[in-house]
């Protein structure tokens, strides 16, 4: 996986839950199937739920990359 | 009836306060992203959060655990809780609107969604809102009092999407 394949970019930071599951939502919506997306959230909340989001809607969480106050996902649309 | 293959919830909401009507409107956006089917039914005070303009405010007076925050100031100021006693905030005429604004503020200065905007994102991603038609003869409101594209029903309605549904929640 590199950067070049990235689709789309989402910045979500600043935003709390539910909010960066619901823009990741938008946001993947707008893809074709297999394209990829990359967001940025600051809410540490969204490890999980992006887990828990991909896990439920069949979408590939493909890697994750958390800094202290930043955390990055990139996800393939089912 | 058909079956469909998506999950389904099923929410109760029966208060009007603003931190009641966070809880079900966080899952029932999230839910609906998640794929599920969801169908809310808006009864007794959670009506209210059906008007074309959402008044809700907190109650400080019967929540006593809530804590107070002041939404201004450095960040250590901010996060002070603030002892204020029952017999303050149940008795200051104000004190209601002042703990709302202060709640709200604070809501918004952490990137926390309005009720307002994540009332929108339901009704963008198809979720069903269901007015109570007893309560609406209780407390008087007509239908067009509310916001465009909602339903109205009894217990029945909302029991025969119930039995249907992976998730049930009283709110």
């Amino acid at each position: 996986m590199n950067e070049s394949e990235i689709r789309m970019e989402l910045d979500c930071r600043g935003l709390k839950c539910p909010m960066p599951v619901i823009k990741t939502r938008k946001a993947i919506k707008e893809l074709n199937s297999g394209d990829v997306l990359k967001m940025i959230s600051s809410d540490p909340g969204s490890i999980n739920d992006i887990k828990a989001w991909a896990k439920r809607t069949g979408n590939k969480l493909l890697r994750e990359d958390h800094q202290q106050s930043e955390f990055v996902f990139i996800i393939a649309k089912n | 009836m058909a079956k469909s293959s998506l999950k389904k919830m099923a929410l109760i909401v029966s208060q009007g306060t603003l931190d009641g009507a966070y809880p079900p409107f966080i899952l029932a956006s999230t839910a609906a992203s998640m794929d599920m089917e969801v169908k809310m039914f808006f009864t007794f005070y959670g009506l209210g959060l059906l008007k074309k303009k959402i008044d809700a405010k907190v109650a400080p007076a019967s929540n006593p655990a809530m804590p107070f925050k002041m939404p201004f100031g450095s960040k250590g100021f901010q996060n002070i809780s603030w002892p204020v006693p029952n017999f303050l905030s149940a008795n200051i005429p104000g004190f209601e609107t002042t703990a709302t604004s202060l709640m709200r503020k604070t809501f918004k200065n952490k990137g926390i969604a309005a009720i307002e905007e994540l009332r929108d994102i339901c009704l963008e991603s198809n979720v069903t809102f269901i007015a109570c038609t007893l309560t609406m003869d209780v407390f008087g409101f007509k239908e067009n009092e509310f916001i465009d594209g909602i339903e109205t029903g009894g217990a029945a309605t909302f029991l025969d999407f119930a039995a249907d549904a992976d998730i049930q929640l009283f709110t």
